[in-house]
């Protein structure tokens, strides 16, 4: 990939025993929004950690904006912005001494800071909050000043490491308004997520982790593709059996159990196959308590290719 | 120029100056140390330690200004290993992991900590020689204007110095520790020898030789030898003994204070360096 903005090859972590990143290659694009979807624990904030320069690299090779994480981390943090997973705000001082803090922890020379500092509060709407202490705001509002603190130096790449994390709705969705503005704006977003809306909705291209390895990337509407243009929803008297005939059916792709039922893949169109379906599962006497015709989403996705539901 | 590590010291600075209450007690206490202890102490030692005959145009300090010196060193010792907690919650509230995100290199965190640690016992040192000389303390005895200009500045040198030292070695413990309940601990495990093994508040020559040999190993004796020495004199009685500092003893006091920042600076250093925070 010519334009990869940052390109990772081999990359492995191990905490003990314990391997967090096993193995791992991807390459994101200059100006997109990628992002790693998996379940807590798949290994996402260890590679962001160590994309960030905050682990050492056990073995791999990270480029970032052209350097090499492991011999030039200096030049790598200049060109990067990061939005961490907890909360990492000074709670007693206020809105614009943490982003004074930040710039000059960035050498930003005084006249540009302050000019960018009106800005960044602009952006994220807390210019009326300047002067307020960081423990006296809400958490969509921390979130914003996060962002816009990311955001500050005018990085090359961005990282997001579950940036709606315990979010309240309306925040949740403001929160991707800036994400998509700022993305707008040219800066490329590396982004983890556990939630599949949130990956749906934003990515340009995302890749499925868990346990440590990337399972597979693709842009959302790939990623669904693979499971066929609609999903069934079926929920019986016996799931079992159920789940034998189905696979006998030509119009199946894939049925696996999902909640209460069957979540069923379909090749062509779902209107026509659910008919079939129904009259082959009453035909081996099996009852059928609800059936729903549905186009796949990402949650569906991950269940196809991990085997199991994401956990919370 | 490399001045990064003012930014960390700004912030730091910025809280110290916030939290009024905390400032407030910080100043307060040694104060009452002096005003209580120092006072009920002296006039005590003052009636047994004043030798029968002082020969001609001897110096005799009283007791409050002789300990005035050991409060100073026990403000300064305080201060200083509690000066790197900072760094303990700045790693435990996870603000440690913005900072070494950043650019800023690991050497100037430490320093801009270190720094302002020592901005602190100065501030305290000022005022306690300002409260100190308005309840009896008689400091910079006859001496001229000129005269006590170098010496506060004496005295903010080994001050100085010394918390330099405590304040590698604190941000060394803090950078290593996970809870402030730990650095607590280990600081109340040091602070209590060092201050009582030390010429802080008596002499130290008629110790057993065991403690002798560590009250000379001690960087607390070496900075209350500068402090005295700047503050009173090289030469004069208390508490019954008769205390000369030369020159010579100024210089080796003063290596000695050099000699153990330099080690705890580079403990801290490579401490810094090695640190995995995320």
């Amino acid at each position: 990939m010519p334009d990869a903005i940052i390109d990772v090859q081999d990359l492995a972590h191990s905490f003990g025993d314990v391997k967090a990143v096993d193995g791992v290659s991807f390459q994101v694009r200059k100006g997109e929004i990628f992002s790693f979807l998996g379940p807590n624990g798949a290994g996402k904030s260890t590679t962001i950690n160590i994309l960030t320069t905050l682990l050492p690299i056990q073995r791999g090779t990270v480029r970032v904006a052209g350097y090499d994480v492991a011999s030039e981390p200096e030049a790598v943090r200049q060109q990067i912005g990061i939005v961490f997973q907890e909360e990492t705000l000074d709670r007693d001082l206020t809105v614009w001494e943490i982003l004074e803090f930040h710039g000059r922890l960035y050498s930003m020379e005084r006249a540009a800071r302050h000019r960018r500092i009106d800005e960044m509060m602009g952006l994220v709407e807390l210019t009326a909050k300047r002067d307020v202490q960081i423990k006296h705001l809400s958490g969509g509002m921390k979130r914003r000043l996060e962002i816009a603190r990311g955001l500050m130096t005018r990085p090359q790449v961005l990282y997001l490491d579950e940036p709606t994390l315990g979010l309240d709705p309306q925040t949740r969705m403001r929160t991707w308004e800036y994400i998509r503005k700022v993305n707008d704006e040219g800066t490329t977003i590396f982004l983890t997520t556990h939630y599949m809306d949130e990956a749906d909705r934003l990515s340009d291209r995302i890749s499925i982790i868990d346990h440590g390895r990337i399972i597979v990337t693709g842009t959302a509407e790939e990623l669904k593709n693979a499971l066929g243009e609609d999903m069934i929803y079926l929920e019986t008297d016996d799931n079992r059996t159920a789940e034998e005939v189905l696979a006998g059916i030509d119009s199946v792709k894939d049925a696996k159990p999902a909640l209460r039922g069957l979540s069923v893949a379909i090749t062509g169109e779902g209107a026509r196959s659910l008919p079939v379906i129904l009259e082959r599962l009453k035909a081996r006497g099996i009852g059928i308590r609800s059936a729903s015709l549905k186009k796949p989403t990402l949650d569906d996705v991950f269940v196809h290719f991990t085997g199991r539901e994401i956990r919370g | 120029m490399a001045m990064e590590f003012l930014t960390i010291y700004w912030r730091d600075m910025l809280r110290f100056f916030r939290f009024r209450g905390l400032l407030f007690a910080s100043l307060v206490q040694p104060a009452l140390w002096m005003a209580f202890f120092g006072v009920a102490m002296s006039s005590n030692f003052d009636r047994f330690s004043m030798p029968a005959a002082l020969p001609p145009g001897a110096l005799f300090v009283p007791y409050l200004t002789f300990m005035a010196a050991g409060v100073i060193a026990l403000t300064t010792l305080f201060t200083s290993l509690f000066g790197g907690i900072s760094l303990l919650f700045d790693k435990n509230w996870g603000l440690m992991r913005e900072i070494l995100a950043s650019p800023i290199p690991r050497s100037h965190l430490l320093l801009g900590i270190s720094l302002s640690g020592m901005t602190k016992s100065y501030i305290q040192v000022v005022i306690i020689m300002i409260f100190g000389l308005l309840i009896g303390v008689r400091f910079f005895p006859g001496a001229s204007p000129l005269h006590i200009v170098v010496a506060i500045a004496g005295i903010l040198l080994f001050v100085g110095i010394f918390s330099l030292g405590f304040l590698f070695l604190s941000s060394t413990i803090s950078m290593r520790m996970e809870t402030p309940e730990g650095l607590q601990g280990v600081i109340t495990l040091l602070s209590m020898p060092i201050f009582f093994v030390s010429n802080a508040l008596y002499p130290v020559n008629t110790f057993p030789w065991a403690m002798q040999a560590a009250s000379v190993a001690n960087p607390l004796t070496h900075m209350v030898t500068g402090i005295r020495y700047f503050a009173i004199g090289p030469d004069f009685y208390a508490l019954g003994g008769h205390y000369i500092t030369t020159p010579l003893d100024l210089l080796l006091s003063l290596g000695a204070l050099l000699a153990f920042a330099g080690v705890m600076f580079a403990i801290a250093w490579w401490t810094f360096k090695k640190a995995v925070v995320t």
